[in-house]
């Protein structure tokens, strides 16, 4: 469980980037925090590992107040990817990359050698494994950088922007991994500016506002409001938008998933046609 | 004359096993907004490359095949003559940005055409506008977000005004708002100036209502090429994993079962709401 209570916290430069944020996500938990440039959004999810302690208030990991354990003791419950793959891999192969964390928390040869095959395949890296990270497209790098942190199957997983540079296919495959994740009961976090993504997945949102939270709730009430999603510079998911413009039809607007809004025009154009 | 044309263009870069693109034969009119697309990995990247000649003046490897750019055969001449052709945005701004400030930054291209110091200053504050950065010019561009980096490239590439506009994944780091906003920048110059605007992009959402043309890329070959419209409408885009719009799937799921919506496919939410008000409300 991770619990923020009263969070501030400044940069050196002097930039307050947090002003007062309280929250709590459980065990368990699906979450996706959302919200324009700047908004804090990264700063406050790099509390949850301790890569930053809060100038005031407090974050507890399991009990643990961060500001009283080690980031290396810290991640291996709360594993973090970052936003830019760049700024975390640094290995002459792939595979080596994947093997550093494990090795570091001191994991045995065959755990090791098993864990790597097994988040290669799941990301499908199989091929790469020996070549160099700096060889692969950025949306491949992303995987690699996903898949070294997965290795060590951490309790928490907090993923900045995991959709970057994904296709399609790659981001159906992320979320299929989330949801196997929830069956398993851990926790994930995204940072993402993807709607469409949180769309299809529909996981609790929080939506962040120059250091603030300014909507915390389910995704599919979250992104059909219009007007908080606006001043939080989201827009909103297609199919939400298509009906925003149907009410002269009397339809609902709360609509997020495509398959329920064919249902939906189905239902209303068979009748109509009677 | 076309924009950009490539004739069988097969490269492999240097230590590579196989060609990342293989013969590749593409045309890019002028004028037109051409969207290319596919898998992560498929080339798209390497592609744009051959446009601007990095590939292969800059970087090695193995190159058959032809690239003509505004005319000229990107092989035999020289990247800064090139540069006044085309500008490229590449996929992660820190690797572009290089100047003590901002306003460097984007005045760097006109300083080394020799532009007079007037039109140099009015050409950087365009663009420093039209990307809405123009408040952080005197900001040092790696003090600033990822996000804003990313407009700090656009306008660099902008103030040059070149005839074509390669952007590879611009606005990966923006917010879906500020992402759209540069797009509807890009799409105005691309209509009022005629720049020719190639976009690489996997969010076909956000998109794929500015392009007239469209490129699909698999495994380093092109497997779709085409008008925007017509290539979304058809089975197999979907087969090779690209994310078509949700107003496109609405619009090719409701046809599979029978409701008739007209022959134009919608490209966006605001067309699909359009083709669905008419046919329902007519009923």
């Amino acid at each position: 469980m991770i619990e923020v209570e009263n969070v501030r916290f400044k940069y050196p430069s002097g930039v307050e980037a947090l002003k007062g944020v309280t929250l709590t996500i459980k065990d368990g938990e699906f979450v996706a925090i959302m919200g324009q440039n700047g908004a804090g959004k990264t700063t406050l999810v790099k509390h949850f590992n301790g890569l930053l302690k809060p100038s005031t208030g407090k974050v507890r990991v399991d009990n643990t107040e961060t500001t009283k354990a080690s980031v290396a003791s810290l991640s291996k419950t709360v594993g973090f990817v970052f936003q830019n793959p760049d700024n975390q891999l640094f290995s002459e192969t792939v595979e080596e990359e994947i093997a550093f964390a494990l090795k570091n928390f001191g994991f045995a040869e065959e755990t090791i050698e098993k864990q790597i095959t097994w988040a290669l395949n799941l990301l499908s890296l199989t091929q790469y494994r020996k070549t160099s990270p700096f060889m692969l497209s950025g949306g491949e790098r992303k995987r690699v950088a996903l898949a070294s942190v997965l290795a060590w199957d951490p309790q928490m997983l907090i993923l900045d922007e995991p959709t970057i540079g994904q296709d399609h296919e790659q981001k159906e495959k992320l979320r299929q991994f989330i949801v196997q994740l929830q069956t398993q009961g851990k926790t994930v976090v995204i940072v993402t500016h993807d709607v469409e993504f949180v769309a299809e997945c529909n996981p609790r949102v929080i939506l962040m506002k120059e250091g603030k939270i300014v909507a915390d709730g389910g995704g599919k009430e979250i992104l059909t409001n219009a007007e908080v999603l606006r001043q939080s510079s989201i827009v909103l998911p297609q199919i939400a938008q298509i009906f925003v413009h149907l009410t002269s039809l009397g339809l609902a607007k709360d609509l997020i998933d495509i398959y329920e809004a064919k249902e939906i025009l189905l239902r209303v154009w068979r009748e109509r046609a009677r | 004359m076309a924009a950009i044309e490539t004739k069988n263009l097969t490269y492999t870069y240097p230590g590579g096993t196989k060609p990342s693109i293989s013969d590749v034969s593409i045309k890019v009119e002028k004028g037109d907004f051409v969207l290319i697309t596919g898998p992560s990995g498929c080339g798209k990247t390497t592609l744009c490359r051959c446009f601007n000649g990095l590939i292969p003046h800059f970087y090695q490897g193995e190159l058959k095949g032809e690239t003509i750019v505004s005319g000229k055969d990107v092989a035999k001449t020289q990247t800064h003559e090139l540069a006044k052709h085309v500008g490229l945005v590449f996929q992660n701004p820190e690797n572009q940005l290089f100047a003590l400030s901002i306003e460097k930054d984007v005045a760097f291209g006109l300083e080394n055409l020799g532009f007079p110091r007037a039109e140099m200053r009015e050409r950087v504050d365009w663009a420093l506008n039209l990307t809405g950065i123009y408040d952080l010019r005197e900001r040092s561009p790696h003090e600033v977000s990822g996000g804003q980096q990313q407009r700090v490239a656009i306008a660099a590439v902008l103030a040059m005004q070149p005839e074509i506009i390669v952007l590879d994944e611009p606005t990966s780091f923006l917010d879906p708002m500020s992402a759209q906003r540069i797009f509807e920048v890009i799409y105005e110059l691309n209509k009022t100036l005629g720049i020719t605007v190639v976009l690489v992009e996997h969010r076909l959402d956000l998109t794929a209502k500015y392009a007239n043309h469209i490129i699909i890329m698999d495994e380093g070959k092109v497997c779709s090429d085409g008008e925007t419209r017509t290539i979304l409408s058809s089975e197999e885009t979907r087969l090779i994993g690209v994310g078509i719009p949700k107003a496109t799937l609405l619009y090719n799921l409701l046809g599979k079962e029978g409701m008739r919506l007209g022959s134009v496919t919608p490209l966006s939410s605001e067309e699909m709401a359009k083709i669905l008000l008419e046919v329902l409300e007519s009923h």
